[in-house]
């Protein structure tokens, strides 16, 4: 079994109003030192597979298929192996 | 064709709304509309009774709504399900010149599935635009207005007047329509060489303008898109919800008519497809 850590970002220049958002709230809050949110997207997918070589090739694929839209994401996983 | 013999597919899967407002628009005007849900069309856990083919029908509509509790991003659960079994018939309908219509939640599943704006043929392999979050990161439900600006090669207007501001409701949390960023001041000129911009946001001056009048940010205040054919819309704004007078905001002002703002959408598709099969 593996599972693949992925997160979905917003493309560099791709406004992120949710994060611009959350920046406003946090200064109205008091943390003046906060000068920027980012927001992206996380998903822990478990994988029922002992190759990791086909684990990498089907998260991309999932990606590409669903989780990503390449006109405004970016997308990068990590790939563990667990018992 | 007869008008009667028109057959509507309505489509719908969890979280779909506005069918029902979809289905008697073209219930009302004389066609056959059907609420189909998705797994009729892809044969899945339904009885045999039940399936459906997507030529069965002239037209296919997906309305709006919050499909698959839009996770992931709005609609691309939806798209991603109807791509696996759909996407080469759904071509093949285009192909031939039938009506898809997608309203707020049903444009943005059009865009995840690459027909809109389809400008590199009818369906691009992976999207060339999104419905991206509102600048105002919030759910905006009001009344917006919207300049009718294309030059007639949208089969879905043809019976709006040029220039002409109807009232539609919008009511979405993603409605700002993006492109690949180092492309997007081209895309915006090639809708605009090939006629695909079909709504624009506009004031009550008819001019364009900012928020609140543009809901969500959407550049060049893009409200709805056509294919480069005409036969595919998409629209963030639901014309469905202001197919009578009587459900415009404004009705009890009065205006010495009983037909609302959204009409025109429905009977302009119908009175295409009678003529063309």
């Amino acid at each position: 079994m593996f599972v693949a850590d992925i997160r979905i970002k917003l493309k560099k220049g791709v406004a992120d109003p949710e994060g611009k958002n959350t920046a406003k709230a946090l200064e109205l809050l008091g943390f003046s030192e906060v000068a920027e949110v980012k927001t992206s997207k996380f998903f822990s997918i478990h994988l029922d597979t002992h190759d990791e070589a086909a684990a990498k090739a089907q998260v991309e694929k999932i990606c590409l298929a669903l989780l990503a839209n390449p006109v405004i994401n970016d997308y990068s996983y990590d790939i563990k192996k667990v018992a | 064709m007869k008008l009667e013999d028109i057959k509507v597919c309505i489509l719908r899967i969890e979280g779909t709304n506005c069918e029902t407002e979809s289905y008697q628009a073209f219930e009302r005007l004389g066609a056959k509309p059907e609420m189909v849900h998705l797994k009729q069309l892809t044969g899945q856990d339904v009885r045999e009774s039940e399936k459906r083919s997507i030529t069965d029908y002239q037209i296919l509509m997906i309305p709006g709504g919050f499909s698959s509790g839009d996770y992931v991003r709005a609609g691309a659960i939806f798209a991603a399900r109807m791509k696996t079994k759909l996407a080469a018939p759904m071509e093949e309908f285009i192909r031939e010149g039938r009506a898809v219509l997608g309203v707020c939640n049903g444009f943005q599943v059009l865009v995840e599935m690459g027909f809109l704006p389809g400008i590199d043929g009818i369906m691009s392999p992976v999207p060339q635009a999104v419905l991206s979050t509102n600048d105002s990161s919030r759910f905006e439900c009001r009344p917006t207005l919207l300049k009718y600006e294309n030059n007639y090669n949208c089969i879905f207007t043809q019976k709006i007047k040029s220039g002409q501001v109807l009232l539609i409701p919008s009511a979405h949390a993603e409605g700002k329509l993006l492109f690949p960023h180092d492309r997007a001041e081209q895309i915006y000129r090639q809708l605009e060489d090939n006629d695909q911009i079909v709504f624009r946001y506009v004031d009550p001056n008819g001019e364009y303008a900012g928020y609140p009048w543009n809901p969500n940010g959407s550049p060049h205040n893009i409200a709805g898109i056509c294919n480069p054919s005409g036969n595919v819309m998409g629209m963030m704004p639901h014309p469905e919800r202001v197919f009578h007078r009587y459900t415009h905001p404004d009705w009890t002002r009065g205006f010495g008519s009983e037909i609302g703002d959204g009409r025109a959408i429905f009977e302009s598709v119908l009175d295409h497809i009678s003529k063309k099969f």
